[in-house]
């Protein structure tokens, strides 16, 4: 019996949210007395046993490169697969883009409960509870995993990576069997140089109330300076002033930051809907009854042409940049 | 071309969320239903773009649920899409609502399944996946575009930070979500058409749920905001670096 671990990586690098579901799965399995093991799929350039560090003692690596790219079927088929040998009775995917995929394919496959946009440890005191965000964040709820294999897919900046582990994991070459994928990857195209919207620790943000796309040049400035990346409300998206891969809310991508640091953007629901979950949110804005002050721990009542070059200002001096 | 679209109703998106029966129930009362976004703007919407394109396509729609979900797929059906199928089932988790849709699909001899990225109450991301996987079909999330090539579809998809685009032969299943399509609005012809359009009813398959709610609850409520004047932003500067230590 052991807690199985999906790390997923791209382009051989192992993804953040990657090391969040190991550190989570390690300590479920820690929790029962069972063994960690890890599973990933496809060559990999970084260090595979150093993953220890996280405490994980095992990992099964398929290393084959026909699992590079992408395909859901594929995956759900090779994991399934090591699954069977390791014997897993809970199994760990990080709710990122694969996870989504892969983890519901999974669950049916091997007839195990899923919970997606998992935010805690399970509560084993009565069964197998999972809390998980529903209503776009605005609740949670308690999950019971009924069946007798579990899988958690684990919210992204939901949990924190914990590096007390010691050594190296054992890395175990495995093959399984890998059929064709059916869904060809004719081209990947990633944004250079930019944090990831999704994996950022701190997201600067813009809305209407910045006018303009040409007002955007502050925005990118205290992005960059804090090593942030930027994102905006709706309307922004729609009006073309920033691209669409920005866009955070209901209807766009659901971020949880430590730090969101929302300009110029009213707080309506929808908008709040993909930001809640953010651990801390500094708002500024010049209307002093927006709503998004009542969602803010830290805000900011000002004209944002003055108050953010000031900011600006500020964070150089505390950060010792010129 | 034969495309099944997934609809789903959800809780209209400026709905306070609360709940009942010791926190066991979503406050249902006095909710207004809305087709859920994803489904509507995105998977419906370009379902009925490919019609316009190609008008022999056929266009059905699901929905699971009972007949509160009605008013929601006629309003579906005022969009587009052909006819609707209403799966006369209650509460059951994501397997089982995927297990009802498979069923469905797996008598339709669908080119192409299309689901909302993710229901907006349950925000499980998981029934296209498992559909897919009932059914053995490939299966593409996170669309953001979609166009087809003769027998096979290409689609750009999201991935974190980027986009990549894959092609894959039909039929497929996907997860359709901001980019798809332009949102629309039901014009009157619509809605005069979907009051004839077929509606059928049928009698949910026999499907153990694998997962069950046992409670809800709130977010705690924050403490409130600390506002810092707008001529001393060095003091915001300090608290979020000592005090909230965010950088
Ligand atoms: C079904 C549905 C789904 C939706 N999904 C989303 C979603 O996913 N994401 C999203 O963001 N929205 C979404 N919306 C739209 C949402 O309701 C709001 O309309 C939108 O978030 C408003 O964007 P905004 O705050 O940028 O603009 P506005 O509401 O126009 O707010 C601009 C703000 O800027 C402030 N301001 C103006 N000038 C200055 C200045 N010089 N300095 C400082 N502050 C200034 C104003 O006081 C105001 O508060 C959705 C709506 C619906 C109906
Ligand atoms: N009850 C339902 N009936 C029909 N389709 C559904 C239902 N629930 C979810 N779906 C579809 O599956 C998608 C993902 O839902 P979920 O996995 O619950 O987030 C939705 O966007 C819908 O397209």
């Amino acid at each position: 019996m052991s807690v199985l671990i999906f790390i997923d990586q791209s382009e051989g690098h192992i993804k953040k949210a990657s090391l969040e579901a190991l550190s989570y799965g390690t300590e479920i399995a820690g929790k029962s007395g069972i063994a960690a093991e890890g599973i990933i799929l496809g060559n990999v350039s970084e260090d595979i046993a150093a993953l220890g560090k996280y405490g994980v003692k095992k990992i099964y690596h398929v290393d084959n490169a026909a699992l590079n790219h992408f395909d859901a079927q594929v995956f759900t088929n090779a994991i399934a697969e090591v699954v069977q040998r390791s014997g897993a009775k809970v199994i760990v995917f990080s709710n990122n883009v694969d996870g989504k995929s892969v983890a519901p394919r999974l669950s049916v496959k091997l007839k195990a409960g899923l919970v997606s946009g998992a935010v805690a440890l399970p509560d084993t005191s009565n069964g197998f509870i999972v809390k998980k965000t529903v209503f776009s964040g605005k609740a949670f709820a308690n999950i019971a995993l009924n069946a007798d294999i579990k899988i958690i897919a684990l919210n992204p900046n939901s949990f924190s990576v914990n590096t007390g582990g010691e050594g190296s994991a054992e890395v175990v070459k495995t093959d399984v069997k890998v059929e064709e994928a059916k869904v060809k990857v004719t081209s990947v195209n990633k944004v250079k140089g930019e944090v990831p919207l999704s994996e950022a620790d701190i997201v600067v943000s813009g809305g209407r109330g910045l006018k303009g796309p040409e007002n955007w040049g502050m925005i990118e400035e205290l992005a960059k300076l804090l090593g942030a990346a930027t994102a905006c409300s709706r309307p922004v998206a729609d009006t073309h002033w920033r691209p669409h891969h920005e866009h955070v809310g209901q209807t766009g991508l659901a971020i949880a930051p430590n730090l969101y640091i929302a300009i110029g953007i009213s707080g309506a629901i929808q908008h709040l809907a993909g930001v809640n979950r953010s651990k801390i949110i500094v708002v500024i804005n010049k209307d002093p009854e927006a709503p998004f002050f009542k969602a803010a721990d830290y805000g900011i009542v000002g004209d944002a042409f003055e108050v953010v070059p000031r900011l600006i200002e500020e964070i150089k001096k505390v950060k010792g940049v010129a | 071309m034969k495309i099944l679209v997934c609809i789903s109703k959800a809780p209209d998106t400026t709905t306070k969320i609360a709940f009942t029966d010791n926190n066991t129930k979503f406050a249902a009362d006095g909710v207004q239903w809305i087709i859920n976004p994803y489904d509507e703007w995105y998977a419906l919407v370009r379902a009925i773009e490919l019609k316009e394109k190609d008008p022999s396509t056929i266009i059905h729609l699901v929905t699971v649920g009972e007949a509160d979900a009605e008013p929601v797929i006629r309003k579906a059906l005022a969009l587009g899409g052909d006819e609707a199928i209403r799966v006369n089932a209650g509460s059951g988790d994501s397997y089982y609502i995927a297990s009802q849709i498979a069923a469905i699909a797996g008598q339709g001899a669908y080119d192409l399944i299309f689901t909302g990225k993710e229901t907006i109450d349950y925000n499980g991301s998981s029934i296209g996946g498992m559909v897919s996987e009932l059914l053995n079909l490939p299966y593409v999330s996170l669309a953001i575009k979609f166009e087809l090539n003769g027998a096979s579809a290409v689609i750009t998809r999201e991935i974190e930070g980027g986009e990549e685009v894959c092609e894959v032969g039909l039929p497929v299943v996907v997860s359709c979500q901001k980019g798809m399509a332009e949102a629309r609005i039901p014009n009157m012809r619509g809605i005069m058409a979907a009051r004839t359009k077929p509606l059928k009813v049928v009698e949910p398959a026999a499907v153990d749920s694998l997962t069950s709610i046992v409670s809800f609850e709130l977010p705690p409520a924050k403490a409130g905001v600390k506002l810092v004047p707008a001529d001393n932003p060095a003091e915001l500067v300090r608290l979020l670096h000592e005090e909230a230590k965010a950088f």
